[in-house]
Parts: C-alpha cells; sequence; structure tokens
C-alpha cells in the first residue's frame, strides 16, 4: 500500500454522460498527463488552473484515444491539496475506460482504492474535521463491497491461473533463493538459462492471457461484431434495426486513422461493436471484394459474427462460401426475409451452422428481432464466447496489473540474457510474483520461505 | 542473606554472542556496565558450530562491526578457515564465512571484556529482578543474595532458561553443554506477566578427528587470499585448516527409520518447537525420504583439539544410536565419538512482547536480546546484543533510541521482524527476508553504519576519518567516470578484444562502457588512469554503484516509499478498542504489536490495507483516545 503516489479512478458516475471525467491525483498527475497529452502546450508548462483543448494519444499504438480538455491544478489549491488533472473525455463506458487504460498503463500510476481522492484530502488537511467519521466509514463500505467482488473472483478461473502462475514462478524463485542462502547445499544450480526457460513460460501464459484479454476487454469495448453475407439479404437492415433497438448507443467515435465508424450497441447487456459497418453500408460485401482467404483474415478479428442469408432464396455457392470463410468462429445464423415464401434448404444451413444457433427473422417486420437477441445473450453469457478456454480478465486493473507483471518478467529475463547476476534477475521475478499477487489480494510474506523449507531439506 | 553488591548504569545478564556486544556497547558509551553470568569459563562459547558468518549472517557481523562491535574482530583474529560464499552471484549475496577455532575466539573474547575500562565481569546466577513502584526495572538479585542496581537490564539467557536435554530416552535439566540451567529467571519472567515460548535446537555430535578416514571425503579448502569481517583488521591469518565433506547412505537412512521409535521427536517427548532452519537428520530423512543422501561437513573446531563437528547430523537419537550412525558414513567407519548430539528445549520470550529498542513493554529499564528473544544464530543474537546495549546506553543517558529501519541493516530487518511480526520457531536470518537486499551488501556496511556508530562513540576518529576519506573517493570518481570519454582508439579496442568483448564503434562515457557485464572497474582504470588511484575498497564501491545503478535506484525509490510511511508515527498509548472502523483482528493485533508508526503497523500480519487506511484517517483527525497508563 502506497499513500504517496499518483492515482487515477474515473470521477463521473459511470453511465451514458457525454462528457465523463478522468482524475488523477499525486505527484506525477502532470508529468503522466503531459506524456500522453498533445495540444499547443506542454501541460508542465502551463499555469496553474486552466484548460486545455488537445488529444490524448497511446504512443505505443500510434494511435488517438480521444479528444479531450485537460484541467490542471497544481498544489496546494485543488480538492486533494497535491497537483490534480481532470480528463474531460467523451462520456460512456468504452470512451472513458480507454482512457483510463491509457492513464494507468503509465508506470507512476495505479487505480485508486474507493473513497481513496477523499481519503488524501481528508489526510492533507483539506476537509473539515467532523467529516472523520463519514470518511472512515467510506473506506470501510467501499472495502467491504470490493472485498465481495474479490471473493467472488477467487472462484473464477483468472484467479486459479494466477494462482499457478505465482506457484510456479515462487518456485523458480525458491530454487534461486536457495542457491544464494545455502550456496553449499547440493541443489541444482540456477543457471540463468534454467530463468530463461520457467520464467519463459509464465511470460508465455501472461503473454495468452493479455492476448486473449482482448476477449476480456468485451465488457468494456463491446463485442467485435460483423456483419456478412451476400448482397441484398438484408445485412444493412440488420444494422438499423440493432442500432434502433439498442438500449442505448454507448459513444460513438469517429476513427482517427480511417474513415469508419463503429457503433457501439448494448444488446440485452452484452455491448456490441460493429465492425465495418461502413464496409457493410458502402461495398454491400466483403468477400465480394476481398475473397474469402483474405475476408477469413479480416472476420478473425471479430469475436463474434452474424450471417445473414435470404431465406426467400436457395442457398447460393457464394453462402456456402461465406460459411467456409467462418468455420470455427463464434457465429449466429441468421435466416432473413421470413414474411416472404421460404425456398432456403433449411437442413442444409443446419448442417453448414455446425451447431451455432440459426434465427429466423423478418427485418422488415421487425420480426424474429427478440430470437436474435437473446441468441446474442445466450451465446456469450451461457455457452461464453470466451469459451476457447480463455480466461476472462474484464477488469482495468487486473490487465495493468498482469500488464505489470508481465514486463517485469520481460525484465528478468533481458537480465539473465545480459549475464546479470541471477540474484538481480531474481529481483524482477520477486516483484511479478508480488504483483500477481495483487490480483487475488494475497501478499502473504511467509510463502517463499514456507516453498524453500518444503521444496528443500536444508539445514546444518 | 541479600546484600548489596553494586550500582550500575547498565546490567548484562549473560555472556553469550547478545550479552558480550550488549555489555560492550553500553561501556563503550559510557555506561558503567556489569555483566553477570555463571560460568566466566564460558564467555562467548559456541556450543553449536564452531563457525561464523554465511549468507545474510556474515553481513550481520560487518554491521556489527561497522557499529563498533567485537564479533568481527574477535573471528577476524581465530578463525581457522575464511571463505567468501556465493562469488558466483551478485555483489547483494556475497558472504564472508569463517570456521573458528573455538577456545581461541571465548579467550579472545573473555579478554575483551576484561580489557574494556567501564565493564565488570562477574560470576552470578541471576533469579529474580528488582522492580520499583512505577513498574521499571531498577536491578537484579542472584542466588547468593546479591542485589545490583541498574538504570537499565538486559537479559541474554540464550538457552539456558529451563532448559532441558534429550538423548533418546534420556532427558534432563539442564543448559547447552550441560552447563547448568536457569531456571528461577523464567519463573521469574511468567510472574511479572511476560508471555513465554518454548522451543527446540539441536546440535550433532562431535568426533575424535584421529578416527576419521579423510580419504574418502572431499576437501573443502578456504579462500587463497582471505578476508577479513572488520574493517580494523590489518592482519590476517595465513595457516588455514579445511573442512571435509562426506555424505549419508542408504544404511544410514535404514537405521534411522528402524529406530524412529526411539527418538523424542517421534516419540512425541519434545514439545518445544524445532527450527526449520536446522532440521535434526531425523527430521530430513522422514521429510524428504526421496533424497538419496544428504550432506555432512566435517568441522574442525580448533587448532589445538581433535574434535570435529559432524554438521548436518543434528540429532536427539539414543547414543548407541548415534554412533551406528556416524559409523554408516564413508569416511567415519571407524570414528570415535567424543560427546553425543542432543535436543535442548527452552523458554524464550514472545518478542512482540517488545519495542523495536528491544526493551520490554511490560517492564521499561528490562532489555532482552539474542536467543531468548525467538532467534537462533550467534550472528542473530550478537546483532540484538550492540542494540540493545546501545539503547540501554541511549537510555541511561537520557538520549533518543536507535532503531534501525529494513533498509538500513539485517540488523532492522530481524528486528523489525521479531517485534512486528514475531516468531513461532526458532528466528534464522536468510537473505530473502530483505526486501532491499541489493541495498544491504556485506560490501557496504561500513557505508550504512558507520556514521552511526562514530555518533554514538563506538567508532573512532582514526576509522571515521578512512571511513569519509573512501566516500570521496568513490563521489569523485563517479564524477569523473560520468565526463571522461574513451575513445575507441586500436589501444582501447585490442583491450576489448583480449577479453573477448565486443570493440567499440564510437566514443562511450566510461560510465556507459563501465555498465557492460564484462567491464571491470580495473580495465577502465587502465584505459582512463584517475590521477590517484582508488583504494581497492572505493573501487569495488565505484564498479557495484555503476553496474548496478538501475537495480539500486530502483529499490532506492521503494525505500523512500516506505520511509514516508515509516516517518508516521502512531501515538504512544492510542486506544484501539475506540476506533470503530478497525477490524477485529487488526485491533487485537494492534494491542499485541503497539506499532510505533504506520509503516510498521502495515507490516502486521492481520492487519489489511483498509485498517491502514483508517488508522490514518484517525490518527490524523488528531482527536484520539488513550489508554489509561
Amino acid at each position: 500500500m502506497m499513500e504517496f503516489d499518483t492515482i487515477a479512478a474515473i470521477s463521473t458516475p459511470m453511465g451514458e454522460g457525454a462528457i465523463a471525467i478522468v482524475r488523477l491525483s499525486g505527484p506525477d498527475a502532470v508529468a503522466v498527463a503531459d506524456r500522453v497529452y498533445k495540444g499547443s502546450n506542454r501541460l508542465t508548462e502551463v499555469p496553474t488552473h486552466t484548460i486545455h483543448y488537445g488529444k490524448l494519444v497511446d504512443h505505443e499504438a500510434d494511435r488517438v484515444v480521444d479528444e479531450v480538455m485537460v484541467s490542471v491544478m497544481r498544489a496546494p489549491k485543488t480538492f486533494t491539496r497535491e497537483d490534480v488533472i481532470e480528463l474531460n473525455c467523451h462520456g460512456g463506458v468504452v470512451a472513458v475506460n480507454r482512457v483510463l487504460e491509457l492513464i494507468l498503463a503509465q508506470p507512476e500510476v495505479r487505480l485508486a482504492e474507493p473513497g481513496e481522492f477523499t481519503k488524501r484530502a481528508f489526510l492533507n488537511g483539506r476537509i473539515d474535521l467532523s467529516q472523520a467519521e463519514a470518511v472512515m466509514d467510506l473506506i470501510r463500505a467501499k472495502t467491504d463491497r470490493a472485498m465481495h467482488v474479490a471473493v467472488s473472483q477467487i472462484e473464477g478461473r483468472l484467479s486459479k491461473l494466477v494462482q499457478d502462475l505465482r506457484q510456479q514462478l515462487l518456485q523458480t524463485i525458491a530454487a534461486i533463493e536457495v542457491n544464494i542462502d545455502y550456496p553449499e547445499y547440493d541443489a541444482e544450480e540456477m543457471t540463468q538459462q534454467i530463468v530463461e526457460r520457467d520464467a519463459g513460460a509464465v511470460r508465455a501464459i501472461l503473454a495468452e492471457l493479455l492476448t486473449t484479454a482482448r476477449q476480456g476487454k468485451i465488457l468494456r469495448e463491446g463485442l467485435s461484431t460483423a456483419i456478412i453475407g451476400r448482397p441484398n439479404v438484408g445485412k444493412s437492415s440488420l444494422l438499423n434495426t440493432l442500432v434502433q433497438e439498442a438500449k442505448a448507443i454507448v459513444t460513438d467515435i469517429a476513427g482517427t486513422t480511417r474513415d469508419t465508424i463503429e457503433e457501439y450497441v448494448n444488446v440485452r447487456g452484452v455491448p456490441l461493436k460493429l465492425i465495418d459497418t461502413a464496409g457493410i453500408r458502402e461495398t454491400e460485401d466483403i468477400v465480394e471484394r476481398m475473397g474469402v482467404e483474405k475476408s477469413r483474415q479480416a472476420l478473425k478479428t471479430a469475436d463474434l459474427i452474424l450471417l445473414v442469408l435470404n431465406g426467400n432464396d436457395v442457398l447460393t455457392d457464394e453462402d456456402v462460401l461465406l460459411f467456409e470463410a467462418i468455420k470455427g468462429m463464434n457465429a449466429i445464423i441468421i435466416v432473413n426475409k421470413s414474411d416472404l415464401a421460404q425456398q432456403i434448404d433449411l437442413a442444409r444451413v443446419t448442417e453448414l451452422a455446425d451447431g451455432r444457433p440459426i434465427v429466423t427473422t423478418s427485418l422488415l417486420e421487425e420480426a424474429g428481432v427478440n430470437d436474435l437477441e437473446a441468441a446474442i445473450a445466450s451465446l456469450f453469457f451461457e455457452q461464453g464466447v470466451e469459451s476457447q478456454d480463455m480466461t476472462y480478465v474484464s477488469n482495468a486493473r487486473h490487465i495493468q496489473l498482469i500488464k505489470r507483471a508481465s514486463q517485469m518478467i520481460e525484465d528478468a529475463l533481458g537480465a539473465a540474457e545480459a549475464s546479470m547476476p541471477i540474484d538481480m534477475v531474481q529481483i524482477d521475478l520477486r516483484r511479478a510474483w508480488d504483483t500477481l499477487g495483487e490480483i487475488n489480494g494475497d501478499t502473504a510474506q511467509d510463502s517463499l520461505l514456507d516453498q524453500l523449507f518444503s521444496q528443500f531439506c536444508l539445514g546444518k | 542473606m541479600a546484600y548489596q553488591a553494586g550500582e550500575f548504569d547498565v546490567i548484562v545478564v549473560g555472556a553469550g554472542h547478545a550479552g558480550i556486544e550488549a555489555s560492550l556497547a553500553a561501556a563503550r558509551m559510557g555506561s558503567k556496565t556489569v555483566m553477570l553470568t555463571m560460568n566466566p569459563d564460558m564467555v562467548g562459547f559456541m556450543y553449536c558450530n564452531p563457525s561464523i558468518g554465511g549468507p545474510a549472517k556474515g553481513i550481520v557481523v560487518r554491521e556489527i562491526d561497522a557499529l563498533g562491535g567485537e564479533m568481527a574482530r574477535a573471528i577476524d583474529a581465530t578463525y581457522i578457515q575464511m571463505k567468501m560464499l556465493n562469488t558466483s552471484k551478485g555483489p547483494a549475496v556475497r558472504a564472508l564465512r569463517a570456521q573458528a577455532d573455538k577456545f581461541e575466539y571465548q579467550n579472545r573474547m573473555k579478554k575483551a571484556l576484561e580489557d574494556e575500562p567501564n565493564l565488570l565481569l562477574r560470576q552470578a546466577l541471576v533469579e529474580r529482578l528488582l522492580i520499583d513502584d512505577e513498574g521499571r526495572c531498577v536491578g537484579v538479585v542472584t542466588n547468593t543474595g546479591a542485589e545490583y542496581r541498574a538504570k537499565a537490564v538486559i537479559i541474554t539467557t540464550g538457552t539456558f532458561m529451563r532448559g532441558k536435554i534429550i538423548i533418546g530416552e534420556l532427558s534432563y535439566e539442564s543448559g547447552p553443554n550441560n552447563q547448568m540451567p536457569s531456571i528461577n529467571l523464567s519463573k521469574h519472567l511468567e510472574e511479572l506477566g511476560f508471555e513465554l515460548a518454548r522451543f527446540k535446537t539441536g546440535t550433532p555430535p562431535r568426533i575424535d578427528g584421529k578416527t576419521i578416514d579423510y580419504s574418502k571425503t572431499e576437501i573443502q579448502p578456504g579462500d587463497e587470499v582471505a578476508l577479513p569481517f572488520s574493517h580494523e583488521t590489518t592482519q590476517m591469518i595465513t595457516e588455514q585448516i579445511p573442512c571435509w565433506l562426506t555424505y549419508t547412505t542408504e544404511y544410514t537412512h535404514q537405521l534411522i527409520d528402524a529406530n524412529l521409535h526411539r527418538s523424542p521427536m517421534f516419540s512425541g517427548m519434545i514439545k518445544g518447537t524445532g527450527p526449520r532452519y536446522c532440521p535434526s537428520i531425523e527430521d530430513k530423512v522422514v521429510r524428504f525420504n526421496d533424497k538419496p543422501r544428504h550432506q555432512i561437513f566435517l568441522e574442525p573446531e580448533g587448532r589445538d583439539t581433535e574434535e570435529v563437528y559432524v554438521q548436518g547430523l543434528s540429532t536427539s537419537l539414543p547414543e548407541d544410536v548415534q554412533h551406528d550412525i556416524l559409523r554408516s558414513i564413508p569416511g567415519l567407519e571407524n570414528s570415535e565419538m567424543m560427546r553425543p548430539g542432543y535436543a535442548i528445549e527452552y523458554d524464550a520470550v514472545v518478542p512482540t512482547q517488545l519495542w523495536p529498542t528491544l526493551e520490554t513493554k511490560r517492564v521499561p529499564g528490562l532489555f532482552t536480546a539474542g536467543q531468548i528473544n525467538g532467534t537462533s544464530g550467534y550472528e542473530e543474537a550478537a546483532g540484538q546484543g550492540i542494540m540493545a546495549g546501545i539503547n540501554a546506553g541511549l537510555q541511561v543517558q537520557g538520549k533518543e533510541p536507535l532503531i534501525l529501519s529494513r533498509s538500513q541493516g539485517y540488523i532492522g530487518v530481524m528486528i523489525d521482524d521479531l517485534v512486528t511480526k514475531g516468531t513461532n520457531e526458532p528466528y534464522r536470518l536468510l537473505t530473502s527476508r530483505a526486501e532491499y537486499r541489493l541495498l544491504l551488501r556485506h560490501d557496504n556496511a561500513d557505508l550504512r553504519l558507520s556514521e552511526i556508530g562514530h555518533e554514538l562513540g563506538l567508532i573512532s576518529e582514526e576509522r571515521q576519518a578512512k571511513l569519509l576519506d573512501k566516500q570521496e573517493q568513490i563521489r569523485l570518481e563517479m564524477k569523473r567516470l560520468e565526463k571522461v570519454v574513451i575513445k575507441a582508439t586500436a589501444d582501447v579496442n585490442a583491450q576489448l578484444e583480449a577479453i573477448g568483448a565486443s570493440p567499440l564503434k564510437e566514443a562511450l562515457h566510461a560510465i556507459t562502457l563501465l555498465k557492460r557485464p564484462e567491464i571491470t572497474y580495473a580495465m577502465i582504470a587502465q584505459m582512463t588512469p584517475p590521477e590517484t588511484p582508488l583504494s581497492a575498497e572505493a573501487a569495488e564501491q565505484v564498479e557495484i554503484q555503476v553496474k548496478y545503478a538501475g537495480y539500486i535506484d530502483k529499490q532506492l525509490d521503494q525505500v523512500e516509499k516506505m520511509m514516508r510511511m515509516e516517518q508516521k508515527r502512531i501515538p504512544d498509548r492510542l486506544d484501539y478498542d475506540a476506533i470503530s472502523g478497525l477490524a477485529i483482528e487488526a485491533k487485537q493485533k494492534l494491542n499485541q504489536v503497539r506499532p510505533l508508526s504506520i509503516g510498521q503497523a502495515s507490516r502486521i500480519s492481520g492487519v489489511n490495507p483498509s485498517d491502514i487506511s483508517i488508522l490514518l484517517v484517525y490518527i490524523e483527525q488528531g482527536q484520539y483516545a488513550l489508554t489509561a497508563e
């Protein structure tokens, strides 16, 4: 626990407001904001209590994350009496989370604990004494709730996986420690090569976890969804239906590198990010445009595919090609135009669907839309889109911790490769172990000694 | 008959490794000190292995030296073998270990005590403490009725309190090595309300070196060039004696298995908690039964004795079994046992009853140090001893106490662990207990602590001047290496290629070149010599500080954050029960430990971050409830 580092959090209620605020407080707040901010001034150089228009840039991915208004407020005349930055960004879950994630990717910053801004304000003498009791209640109440969440996550797969990874790391660390504390003991000498092997294995799993965290990002960023089908089967209607039906359009961000519009819709609690919708609208058919192999590649980035067929027509070669292109992917097959005479061979469709859900609709008459929504929701919640045995990393805090642990292992491997002494390599492994422990709130410090003395027979 | 035996500033009870450092530190700080021991022939005796130092422990010895203690000087003068361990690893985990001539060592220590002007060594068996009306410890009473009065009392009774030796089916009340145990003092501490724990430790048999066939063992020599523990040592002993390595056999393990029912460890006769750090051979064989053999090191106990310590064979099996076990080991087939191994149970003070100064919370003026506090090891004992002595001395002078932080030394780590977390087994220092291991190196103990030793009056002006000179050399050379540029000349590249390093393509700052793993400071000094050559010690510091700067800076960052938490003081007698938001477990633990700072509170197991937040807020709001005095 650190009391004096830089913290960040979304400080407006989560919801569909047009504007949201990400707030930073602490000694590195201004420097961190300045690092990701692109505007006409350096934030480090502007006067205090001023507001500035600019863009937030993710330098690593080389992309603009959002347009923002940034308030720079330097200590002590701030809410917390520390340096405070407020990033006024686009509202909605997705946009604001992206901004928060960008901020949390900066090594100096961590996610604020519940009530922490208020606590700092108090500790720095900003709040009236009579409020102390209320602050303590707040900390307790919110912590209890957070604990509750933590407990439910302990049952989850992420928690299990993290535990396993930590155990793996701990064994490596213990093997290094035994060499250090008992140099004459006849244990295997942990060489840089062995560490590279063992830590490399952990790194690989973390990397996988982060790639599949794409799946985990679904809740925050939306399930990226592609609508495909032959021309005139009703793709645009489907798009419009979903967009109209959507309980809330979470946001729309004008793409900065391309001219497409990504639309976010919320279907029964499942956020969908409809990809390449511009393509649907303009060119009608990506397979036509790109060919099967290429579109298959393009479709690979999608978490969910909605394949639209025309029930009023027989299955064409093109339809079969589309089925081939989405083989093995999460998909829902939509047999549209149920208001017209049905000519499609449903038995054949069932066969090609290969167990994936089939929904019959008339998008024109808005029939079957409920079934479609139910199919999407059940795919997500019951079968789980993440069902390719991927552990679900949803929490921005978890992703941040995994990224950091990953970087630490990377550092350890780098050190091993540079022939740094083994006890230096161990420093980063230990940090990675600690960092992963924060995910499950498991920070028991005696584990290493327990491991050491259960793994090795030591003594005089 | 009671009589007045004298008035002192500080009384030290016990003359082991803790007692020695405690009494010398107090006396050297100007306190009139008396050291009371049952048997002045046993001053500084090594009841277990004849060895000092090793990973973490060796660094503690250097820390003791930096604070002006005696252990380092004594072992430098009496070792039979000196070895630097972990030389293939980084500088942070290197450590010296010496095999001692245990008799010479204790003679050397006794002389040091006798030579100390402010210190009186006296035979006495202390049975009770004198407590004044305010509950303060003001002296001790011996079994002969002698009343010694003092402003502070330090108890360092090791494993003597209610000691009990166990060998197989035999057990009897005894201190280690058949010394008289201390029964009444233990009872008296209980009467005063102290919570005592029952711990167990053990020692292996000793054998006659003349009966060992060394040809069946592997030689374990010392270093060709021995390095000293102490910065004051100028003369090294050149003639070293090797140790020898052999192994247990399958037959050894069969013997142990067949006699387990006679082992007090497994029959339930031993109730005390033993250390995982030095299990008995029967423990090892049972717990790691898939390990085909265990190492046995044969360590000579001195130059003028044939007795050899059989390291790795600590046991409390019956004497006859010990005979058989010894003879099942290659090289020891015809060995003659001189003394059997034994287990010893003893009382220890639960260390969470201590302040970080090692003064007891219950009885002001009373300090405890060493094995009585639940630790194991001479170095751990000595490290606590010097701190107890210093703090008793400071208290007598009416000065602020000295508490070493976890980033200042292993001694700080150890004491913080003991008083904050307690221990449920004899506590041994390991490098992995230190979170800032890279900062707590054996090579920089003087840079970390000598200044403090000097301020206390424990380090001479001459030594302080040398330290300042070393610091200056390091500072200037670091500055120079940042500026000086090494050009890619044929000469430089030839030197690099000679050691298989890649040649320079362009000019580099010397400091950048030194960061390369294969480049040493000596090579840099050859390419660009400083005006006056650095001392070997200063050169080593420059090399370490440049090469590992990245890691060192990271740890310094962490230390800075920790220190801010350490600086948040918790008021004395804070009434934790009155703080509504705290979890019940946190209240109990906080009441027990009574941490001095938020930092210390955060290290108590069972106290969660949210409890710490609540505590911070509660303290900051300025109106807090205090418990009655």
